[in-house]
C-alpha cells in the first residue's frame, strides 16, 4: 500500500496576521513554555523536600536577574495561556465566533496577561518588602 | 453505515481509533479544573514570595495546601501531556518521530508528576 498522505493542520507560515491567529499560535507557544516551567517547579519542589541548603541554592538561581527574567516570562505565559484557555472553552461551546467579538476577546487575552503579570510582580515585590 | 476501511488499515492508524472524543474531553476537563488550581498556585506563591525554607515547609505542611498542590500537579501534568501531544500530532509528519516524541512526552509528564508529588508528600509527612 502506498504511504498514506494524511491531512495535517495548516502550518504557521500560511496565516496572515490577525489577533485570533496570534492568540491561537501563542496559546500553543505559551503552553509549551509552561511545560518547561513545570520542570522548574519540579526542581523547586525537590529542592524544598531536600533541605534548606539545596533549597537556598535553587532560590539563589531563581533570584538571579536571569532567573527572575525567566520567571517573569513564565508568569506572562501562564496568564496568557490561562486567559486564552478560557476563551478556547467558549469557542469550543460554539460562542465568540462573531468577528468583532472574536477579535476583541483575542486582544483581551494579551491585555489581561500583560496587566496580570505586572500586578503579580508588583504584589510579589511588595510581599518581599521591596517597597 | 458501511465501513469501507479494512482491518489492516485501521490498526495502522489510518482509521479512527475511536478515542478522539475521550482525549478531547480530558483536555477540556483538565483545563476547567486548572482554573481554580492556577489561581490557588499564583496567590500562594505571591503570598509566600521571598520566604525561607522553614516558612515554605510550614506552609506546604498544611493538609489543604498539600492536597491542592498534589491535585494541581496531577491535573496540569495530565493537561500538559494532552496539549503537547496535540501539537506533535499536528506538526510532526513522520509516524516514527511522532511515536517517539509522544512516548517521550508521556514519560516526562509522568516523571514530573512522580517527582513533584513525592516531594510534596515527603514534606507533608516528614518530621
Amino acid at each position: 500500500m502506498a504511504k498514506a498522505k494524511r491531512p495535517l493542520s495548516p502550518h504557521l507560515q500560511v496565516y496572515t496576521f490577525s489577533a485570533a491567529m496570534a492568540a491561537s499560535i501563542i496559546h500553543r507557544i505559551t503552553g509549551s513554555a509552561l511545560a518547561v516551567g513545570a520542570i522548574f517547579l519540579t526542581w523547586w519542589l525537590v529542592a524544598l523536600a531536600n533541605g534548606h541548603a539545596y533549597f537556598n541554592e535553587v532560590q539563589g538561581y531563581a533570584s538571579h536577574p536571569v532567573g527572575r527574567l525567566v520567571l517573569f516570562g513564565l508568569t506572562f505565559a501562564l496568564m496568557q495561556h490561562f486567559a486564552s484557555g478560557i476563551r478556547h472553552l467558549f469557542t469550543d461551546a460554539g460562542k465568540l465566533y462573531e468577528l468583532k467579538t472574536n477579535r476583541n476577546t483575542a486582544v483581551a487575552t494579551f491585555v489581561f496577561a500583560a496587566v496580570m503579570t505586572v500586578v503579580i510582580w508588583i504584589a510579589a515585590y511588595k510581599v518581599m518588602g521591596a517597597f | 453505515m458501511t465501513d469501507f476501511n479494512n482491518p489492516l488499515a485501521k490498526v495502522r492508524g489510518l482509521g479512527s481509533a475511536k478515542q478522539g472524543s475521550a482525549a478531547w474531553l480530558t483536555h477540556r476537563i483538565t483545563a476547567i479544573a486548572n482554573v481554580p488550581l492556577v489561581i490557588f498556585f499564583v496567590v500562594s506563591f505571591v503570598g509566600n514570595a521571598g520566604k525561607g525554607h522553614a516558612e515554605w515547609v510550614a506552609w506546604l505542611k498544611q493538609p489543604l495546601v498539600s492536597v491542592l498542590l498534589i491535585l494541581f500537579i496531577a491535573n496540569f501534568t495530565h493537561h500538559m501531556r494532552a496539549g503537547l501531544k496535540e501539537v506533535v500530532e499536528d506538526y510532526i509528519q513522520s509516524h516514527g518521530t511522532k511515536f517517539t516524541v509522544n512516548l517521550l512526552i508521556t514519560f516526562v509528564c509522568v516523571l514530573i508528576a512522580g517527582l513533584s508529588i513525592f516531594s510534596v508528600l515527603r514534606i507533608a509527612f516528614g518530621g
